[in-house]
């Protein structure tokens, strides 16, 4: 019996080895012979369903197989990094600038040659090591201050309104949106708000909209300040040091958000940009710091009360000189990429599948209707920019004669930078350490994380 | 004689296996120590300079010490608390198998649930105080050792369960006739005898303290400022967020098994000295 038993045993054993070898055979010898499967690792979860839909058009259209993987939010990095090691590896990629770059330029093609690249309208946008082209933007995209414009109008309609300010359009400084802001949440029970911003979510992986998007804004000015002739991105990226010139600047617009936001301060490091979404959606909040992405969030969430015809942006002001002209926050930090290790047909594949989807009539139109991408290529008519409110008024701004804010957070010398950044606004906000300390971690991080 | 011709075959499916999937892994990570890559396949020799960065990293020696007081703390209270558990459901006490079960469910649960869990409850208490288990590093060690204490408890009961019911009652019973009193029992008759049993909790306890990641990055993710974030921990940030840190991270990996190899062998060696057979 026990005979028996073990020959069968070993029998199971040796047919798992077996197929397991053949398996991964037959796969190699597909990637040798045709490219009819290739693998897209998506960056924006809030579209992930979207690219699913889009490949299986295209596999209808072309027969080729697009594999669509979605990162989770804040971990991109660590999905690259394990899935490139595979054998089946990502055959597009999104690098975030520069930065970003760096890590990857031995897995980035040169795309010098591609039509995707002549579509580009600024060729200075795409991200170029020597003569090579290694990344190419797809999407612009704007932040600032979104407002809920029915709630603004119901202040301004206050009798109680203790300021002169009765537009949102005449809110052009930090002075008059500090005043109508704090007199706001004086009137809070009257606006039937909790409070006018949602929470400044701090939780793990939540807070990249302080430690980049806001950071931006207080870089911008001092890296331009160094040198106006060159973008705020490269001084950035080349600057061994920064002395975080404007940190007083950055705390007035973050003080103005904890002190008037819907949660207190001390449970902010539960809430998540999610949460704060959410708040935003069900009227709960008039503002929030966020970019035109969110607004699929949104209007996702059930019972929300965002009017779409009335809601803008206001600009990041923080009491710096001259921010009467300035605008929203327009860039990007999503780059196309080609793995350079994949076979060559694979990567004819995905050039093609690329080029599809931005310059096909039915590729545009999923890029326009159903991903709201505002891109920037010349491939995209004047009329066929996206639907969605916040793309609008994105596109509104970039008409504006106005100084567009870079998005210099682009160049921060790595994620760990950006971890202690966040690890000290944390502590700054629930009162464990001071402003002082923040400044210096943030100082110091550059200056550890450049070396 | 001819079984052992047939030796090689028989020992090779396993030997395989072992090779595959732990050795050669292992020697890669090794190797890979001292070098600098972004992925397995392209990696440039660098000699020990990984190593000279990861000792002058202060996040890391907060780590380390972060993680051996959190695992004294917690190999104690786990064995204290699970022992007394078992003492007690060894009684034939009414409803001995449900409350068993109960308290060795937690220990079915992953460590990323328990940590969200947990998360919910500790904030959830820490609201009445305007704060959240970020407020203090202190918060989110108890956090941790509560959290690992409910989860290990039961299985360690039940390790503890097993050792007590093999103890003979007739050396109890001569205890009593002895005269000896409870506690003199306990000392000298009963923990003596379950010393086989301590010496696998503390071993597993031990290793899986000094090992915790899913909870430490569920519950705290090391904030305040990676206050709280353990070795493990430690390692994954330094691998994924920097980049061109890999290798460092991976000198890290390194050093983190040489301290718990060290650490759980002389445990091992300590704590058998102190079986006894009968």
């Amino acid at each position: 019996m026990k005979r028996i038993i073990a020959v069968m045993l070993c029998a199971v054993m040796m047919l798992l080895f077996a197929s397991c070898g053949s398996n991964s055979n037959s796969q190699t010898n597909d990637t040798n012979k045709n490219a009819n499967e290739i693998y897209f690792l998506n960056f924006k979860p809030e579209v992930s369903e979207v690219y699913n839909e889009i490949a299986s058009v295209y596999e209808k259209e072309t027969g080729v197989k697009v594999k669509v993987v979605t990162a989770a939010s804040d971990t991109y990095e660590t999905t690259l990094k394990s899935e490139i090691a595979k054998s089946e590896a990502p055959t597009i990629f999104q690098i975030n600038g520069p930065v970003g770059y760096q890590g990857w330029k031995n897995y980035c093609l040169d795309l010098k040659d591609t039509k995707l690249y002549s579509y580009l309208i600024d060729k200075d946008l795409a991200v170029t090591d020597g003569d090579g082209v290694f990344g190419i933007p797809y999407v612009i995209e704007g932040y600032g201050i979104i407002y809920n414009g029915n709630i603004m109008d119901k202040y301004f309609n206050l009798p109680e309104k203790a300021t002169d300010v009765s537009s949102v359009e005449e809110i052009n400084n930090f002075e008059k949106l500090k005043a109508v802001v704090e007199d706001m949440t004086k009137n809070k029970s009257k606006l039937g708000i909790d409070g006018v911003f949602a929470s400044t979510s701090m939780s793990g992986g939540e807070s990249w909209r302080w430690d980049s998007h806001l950071a931006s804004v207080p870089f911008y000015y001092e890296m331009k300040e160094k040198n106006s002739e060159v973008s705020t991105n490269s001084t950035a990226y080349n600057a061994k040091e920064t002395e975080f010139k404007y940190h007083s600047n950055y705390k007035n617009l973050l003080d103005l958000y904890v002190n008037n936001s819907v949660s207190e301060k001390g449970l902010l490091s539960g809430k998540s940009v999610n949460d704060s979404m959410s708040e935003f959606a069900l009227g709960k909040a008039a503002m929030v710091q966020n970019g035109n992405w969110a607004w699929a969030e949104i209007s996702k969430v059930g019972g929300n009360k965002v009017d779409a015809d009335n809601i803008g942006y206001l600009p990041l002001y923080m009491d710096i000189e001259g921010e009467e002209n300035q605008g929203i926050c327009i860039g990007t930090e999503n780059y196309l990429a080609i793995n350079s290790k994949a076979s060559k047909e694979k990567q004819q594949a995905s050039i093609d599948f690329l080029e599809w989807l931005f310059s096909s009539e039915t590729g545009k139109k999923y890029v326009t209707e159903k991903l709201e991408f505002i891109t920037p290529f010349n491939t995209f008519d004047d009329d066929e920019t996206p639907e969605d409110p916040l793309a609008r008024e994105v596109l509104d701004w970039m008409g504006r004669d106005v100084e567009t804010i870079e998005w210099t957070f682009n160049s921060f010398p790595s994620q760990e930078f950006k971890n202690s950044f966040s690890d000290a606004i944390l502590e700054y906000i629930q009162g464990t350490k001071n402003w002082d300390y923040v400044r210096e971690a943030v100082v110091n991080s550059w200056k550890k994380e450049r070396a | 004689m001819s079984l052992k011709k047939y030796f090689p075959i028989f020992v090779l499916p396993t030997l395989a296996a072992f090779l595959i999937a732990f050795v050669i892994p292992f020697l890669l990570g090794v190797f890979l120590s001292f070098t600098e890559f972004t992925t397995i396949l392209d990696a440039q020799w660098t000699g020990i300079s990984n190593y000279i960065k990861a000792f002058s990293n202060d996040d890391f020696l907060n780590a380390l010490w972060f993680t051996v007081k959190f695992t004294v703390v917690s190999v104690i209270s786990i064995n204290i608390i699970a022992f007394a558990l078992a003492n007690l459901l060894t009684k034939g006490l009414k409803g001995t198998n449900i409350f068993r079960t109960i308290f060795f469910m937690p220990n079915l649960i992953g460590g990323i649930v328990l940590g969200y869990i947990w998360q919910l409850i500790i904030n959830g208490v820490l609201k009445f105080f305007g704060v959240t288990i970020t407020y203090d590093p202190a918060y989110g060690f108890w956090g941790l050792v509560i959290l690992l204490n409910w989860q290990l408890i039961g299985y360690m009961m039940v390790i503890y369960i097993a050792g007590l019911q093999n103890i003979p009652s007739d050396l109890q019973e001569a205890a009593k006739v002895d005269g000896a009193n409870r506690w003199q029992t306990l000392k000298n008759v009963t923990l003596p005898l379950v010393m086989p049993s301590v010496t696998i909790c503390t071993f597993l306890t031990l290793t899986n303290s000094f090992k915790l990641f899913d909870q430490n990055l569920a519950l705290t993710a090391g904030a305040p400022s990676q206050q709280t974030a353990m070795l493990a921990l430690d390692i994954y940030n330094t691998f994924y967020s920097k980049v061109g840190w890999e290798g460092v991270g991976q000198a890290k990996a390194v050093i983190f098994f040489l301290i718990v190899a060290v650490i759980s062998f002389t445990q091992l060696i300590l704590t058998r000295k102190r079986e006894v057979e009968h």
